[in-house]
């Protein structure tokens, strides 16, 4: 009998990518749990009615696609999009806003470029940014009240699941923009001492939104520390960040400042959870520096120039479309040659 | 990582690292912790004849021939290849093909030895003290006994203790790191033969005279280490130690451990003036010169978990694999697997009744719990966990892309052929792709598409040269017959108006040319005919020029070649420049050929008693002596490199530059043979 004969390697280490995808997964959970604290019911209840959405659909796909589901349903990856969205959506949002953004992401961003792997576009961005530009009302009016500012407390579930199922009308005050907004839109005529005296901003940077940012950045670390994100892409997101915020928006009187960029928004979320999708982001070491750093800087640009409150999906699917072209230009170098080779045909010869 | 390392001699050497590498279970302990067994006598030995990278041997005994241990078997065949020795005392049973522990798992020429369980050797020039012998006889002792590279590749060991050629050795490095799990043998030889091992070293040393001579050694062999530390004393090895890491002991990684040096890109140790051998083969070269003993044996380790007693035995070259295991209690496993080597560079015999060769330094039974077969891959998600990984900073993710997209020259772009096939990247890789498969695929496609490339190229030169030479040719012989029509017609006009001035001819002839190059050429051929019959042209001047057009060639085909590798664009630029010096150079040889014959005549006419000197004209025998010379040469550069792009890529370039040499050569050869048949017709 002829022996069985592979090529080598032969052994395996233990990396797998369902285990790389659950980490990412239980990484967000801290700032899932801060956000249902302060912010009610929502977020949570987005994350599970976005995962349904997401497994079916890509069970649906695959099935379509003559692949087969259970396999590739193991990778976790379908899920990941659907935390990511359920994190990232307006808490009280109706329902098929969660639904069109899902399937968009799942169908269209991931199955129609090839699935798993092959996807240019950030799918849970693609889906984000769908529903941002197609219905701007339900997007930027449908995020909770703090909690702490409500004298009879958050939502309770029943109410949450009436407004986002049948769109009962919210009560007064249960609902609001968020500080990111009014930062930007109040300071353009008042001081930063009168805008800071507003109930959304709290006792020190962003009340609520300061303690969920703070979870995603120690979920990130966890991440950082079991070297399933690389370090580069979250470090160049927050430098881009502050850079132009140092340079050009010190001012506090005119531009918002850094601490509620930072500690505001979804940047914690984006810089360690979003921009590191390894598939849509560029994949080397230097480049993974331009392409978070860009996303930083556009972040900036959107939030302080731009019409939207926040930026997040936008910077990242632009620097998404860049991502191959910033490969080309960051090979390292190669062990035995002199320096690395940038662009598309060697230029350290001619 | 770039810690010191203390060291009682050289306190200063730090230890310095290399990109990437990965840390696998090292499972070392499972084979050593016993003594050196030594494997009983099988009932007959299978002996390859091409155990080391090079040209095969070539058998100098018949199947009847009785042979004692040690006794020379195969003969080397050319510059790199080695000798063959029967391991022990038999008889010669067949010569025929056989199976081979090869990659490709096809059979190899072999020699079959019954043996006669008497183990008589032959009679040993044996050496108290090497310094008596000069350095060639060291190197022949080593070339006589056969010795190559004994750390897997298989490199001749004499080749590499000549120092090269302008520059002299700066280090020898003794890869003493055994970095790849399970293998054992370095180690256990270290801790029980660590005194020969440093009087091998020494030897090389006296025959490369190093300016230092180190031994690279991972920490996790304390016991090794303790042991050469003690053996070194009094000599001037240093023993490095260095983290372990897979894989440092990677030729460029440990020369990059050692001496933070980088070996560039498409070129060898020896051009920045390293050396490095293996543990086993210092060794082999310190029997060899002491005892004159040819490498007959080797240390081999059995381990994983089908065989039950692992360990590392001393075994008889062409010991059949399968026979050697089964005296250490080896149970086939389902599916059965015997891979030669380690987990990450090793590979699956294909028939286990293969023997053990000079290059087998484990064979590694593994159970599927221990190391279980590859899982279906998913996806690549570009994590990039490779490119972390990769000891030669590449980015096997984007490789990974070409290669299954056959975007062959983004491949190489992205310094594909400078991957080392560790494995690393695959190893750490998420997905459970077979990374390093598709690299090997990708390699062996490209080098397929490029000696088709140089084929049709040649084929191409050739045939446009072929046209050239018909093209002038013919405008020659038009010149010719043009020129006697005009003579006529002259000497008609002579005969019918002798009082007429002869201008109106004369500008008729060379007005035009002026503006018709067809004219042109049949005037330059004109010249160049008479000036050869006046032997204007200097036959020693041309010939300068025709050597001038041929280095010139040769710097455009370097080039070429040169290009071929870093800078594509240039490639056809600069193939269209060397066919223009080709034609340069045969014009030049067809010039020189043309003063040189002539004079010939001439000489033969002005002498025409006396017979040419044999100096000036060489004899016909001579020439297709040349010229047979010349083929054997161009077939043996052939050869070595057909050899060199399947084993050795980094000696391609080079080799491919002396074949061509070669083939211009003999067609100088040819030629010259073809004119000396042409006069050897006029005569």
């Amino acid at each position: 009998m002829a022996l069985l004969t592979l090529s080598s390697p032969h052994a395996k280490g233990s990396n797998r990518t369902s285990d790389l995808m659950r980490w990412v997964i239980l990484a967000c959970v801290p700032g899932l749990a801060l956000q249902t604290y302060f912010f009610g019911w929502g977020n949570l209840h987005n994350v599970l009615w976005c995962a349904c959405i997401a497994l079916s659909c890509e069970a649906i796909v695959l099935k379509l696609r003559g692949r087969a589901p259970a396999f590739y349903l193991k990778d976790y990856s379908a899920l990941v999009t659907a935390v990511l969205l359920g994190l990232a959506l307006p808490p009280l949002a109706p329902w098929w806003i969660s639904l069109v953004a899902t399937t968009f992401a799942i169908v269209f961003a991931k199955h129609l470029y090839g699935g798993m792997g092959y996807n240019p576009f950030n799918p849970a961005m693609a889906g984000y940014a769908l529903v941002l530009i197609s219905f701007p009302v339900a997007m930027t009016t449908n995020w909770a009240t703090p909690s702490s500012m409500l004298a009879d407390g958050q939502l309770g579930l029943g109410d949450t699941l009436a407004v986002i199922w049948q769109q009962s009308p919210l009560p007064d005050g249960f609902s609001g923009a968020t500080p990111l907004d009014v930062y930007k839109h109040e300071i353009a005529y008042k001081t930063e001492e009168t805008v800071r005296a507003f109930a959304v901003f709290g006792e020190h940077f962003a009340l609520g939104w300061e303690w969920v940012n703070v979870a995603f950045l120690l979920g990130g670390l966890v991440l950082l520390g079991l070297k399933i994100i690389p370090w580069q892409t979250p470090v160049a997101v927050l430098t881009g960040l502050a850079v132009p915020s140092l340079l050009l928006g010190s001012d506090a009187d005119q531009y918002t400042p850094l601490s509620i960029h930072l500690l505001a928004g979804a940047t914690m979320l984006g810089a360690f959870f979003i921009a590191t999708d390894p598939v849509s982001s560029s994949t080397t070491p230097l480049g993974r520096l331009v392409y978070g750093f860009g996303i930083g800087l556009l972040t900036y640009i959107i939030r302080t120039w731009g019409g939207y409150p926040d930026a997040f999906a936008f910077a990242v699917l632009l620097m998404n479309f860049a991502a191959p072209l910033i490969d080309v230009y960051t090979q390292p170098r190669t062990y035995g040659f002199a320096g690395p080779k940038r662009g598309p045909k060697s230029r350290e010869n001619q | 990582m770039t810690a010191p390392v203390s060291n009682p001699n050289h306190p200063k050497r730090a230890v310095h690292a290399f990109h990437g590498g990965i840390h696998p279970p090292e499972h070392k302990v499972d084979s050593n912790q016993t003594p050196i067994a030594t494997s009983p006598l099988p009932p007959r030995l299978i002996m390859p004849l091409q155990q080391h990278l090079g040209k095969a041997a070539k058998p100098i005994v018949a199947v009847g021939d009785h042979v004692l241990k040690g006794q020379r078997i195969a003969e080397a065949d050319g510059a790199i290849s080695a000798h063959v020795h029967a391991p022990t005392s038999g008889t010669i049973t067949a010569i025929e093909d056989r199976a081979i522990p090869h990659p490709s798992g096809l059979s190899d020429r072999c020699i079959e030895i019954r043996t006669d369980g008497e183990d008589r050797w032959i009679e040993l020039e044996a050496n108290e003290h090497y310094e008596t012998l000069s350095v060639e006889e060291i190197r022949d002792k080593v070339r006589g006994a056969g010795i190559a590279g004994m750390g897997g590749a298989g490199f001749p060991t004499e080749i590499k203790m000549h120092p090269p050629q302008q520059d002299k050795v700066n280090t020898l490095i003794i890869n003493a790191a055994e970095c790849e799990p399970y293998i054992t043998a370095d180690d256990r030889l270290m801790r029980e033969r660590a005194d020969e091992l440093v009087k091998g070293i020494e030897i090389m040393a006296y025959a490369l005279q190093p300016g230092e001579c180190l031994i690279g050694i991972e920490d996790n062999k304390p016991e090794a280490i303790e042991a050469l530390k003690r053996a070194v004393g009094g000599t001037r090895i240093e023993v490095v130690v260095v983290p372990t890491k897979y894989p440092s002991g990677g030729e460029k990684q440990l020369i990059k451990l050692l001496t933070d040096k980088e070996v560039p890109s498409g070129r060898i140790p020896a051009d920045i003036g390293i050396v490095c051998q293996n543990v086993g083969t210092a060794v082999a070269v310190f029997r060899a010169v002491r005892f004159g003993e040819p490498l007959i044996s080797r240390i081999t380790t059995l381990t994983g978990d089908q065989i039950s007693r692992k360990g590392n035995v001393e075994v008889l070259l062409g010991t059949p694999i399968q026979w050697l295991l089964n005296q250490y209690g080896y149970q086939a496993g389902n599916p059965e697997r015997i891979i030669v080597g380690g987990p990450m560079m090793g590979y699956a015999l294909n028939d286990p009744d293969a023997p053990v060769v000079k290059t087998t330094n484990c064979l590694l039974a593994p159970s599927a719990e221990e190391l279980p077969l590859a899982e279906p891959a998913q996806a690549c998600i570009r994590c990039g966990l490779c490119a972390e990984a990769c000891p030669a900073e590449l980015l096997p993710q984007q490789l990974y892309w070409f290669a299954r997209s056959q975007e062959h020259e983004k491949a190489e772009h992205h310094n594909l052929f400078d991957c080392i096939e560790c494995g690393a990247c695959s190893y750490v890789c998420p997905s459970a792709i077979p990374l390093v498969h598709y690299y090997r695929h990708a390699k062996s496609e490209i080098k397929q598409h490029r000696q088709e490339q140089e084929k049709s190229d040649r084929a191409r030169i050739r045939f446009e040269a072929r046209q050239e030479r018909l093209e002038r040719e013919k405008q020659e012989k038009e010149a010719k017959r043009k020129a006697r029509a005009e003579a006529a017609a002259k000497a008609q006009a002579a005969k019918q108006a002798p009082a007429a001035p002869a201008k109106p001819v004369e500008t008729a002839a060379s007005a035009p040319a002026q503006n018709d190059p067809k004219q042109a050429a049949i005037e330059a051929a004109l010249a160049r005919k008479q000036s050869s019959n006046q032997e204007a042209e200097d036959p020693e001047a041309l010939k300068t020029a025709l050597d001038k057009a041929i280095a010139k060639l040769d710097k455009m085909l370097d080039a070429l070649e040169q290009a071929k590798q870093d800078n594509p664009d240039q490639v056809e630029k600069l193939t269209r420049a060397v066919e223009k010096n080709q034609v340069r150079v045969n014009q030049a040889r067809q010039n020189y050929e043309r003063a040189l014959a002539s004079s010939n005549t001439q000489a033969a006419n002005t002498t025409a008693k006396a017979p040419p000197e044999p100096k000036e004209l060489p004899s016909r025998e001579q020439l297709v002596t040349n010229l047979e010379k010349a083929r054997a040469k161009l077939e043996k550069m052939s050869d070595a490199l057909e050899q060199a792009q399947s084993e050795q890529p980094e000696q391609v370039e080079k080799l491919i530059r002396s074949v061509e040499k070669n083939r211009i050569r003999v067609e100088a050869a040819e030629r010259a043979l073809a004119e000396a048949d042409k006069q050897e017709d006029v005569r």
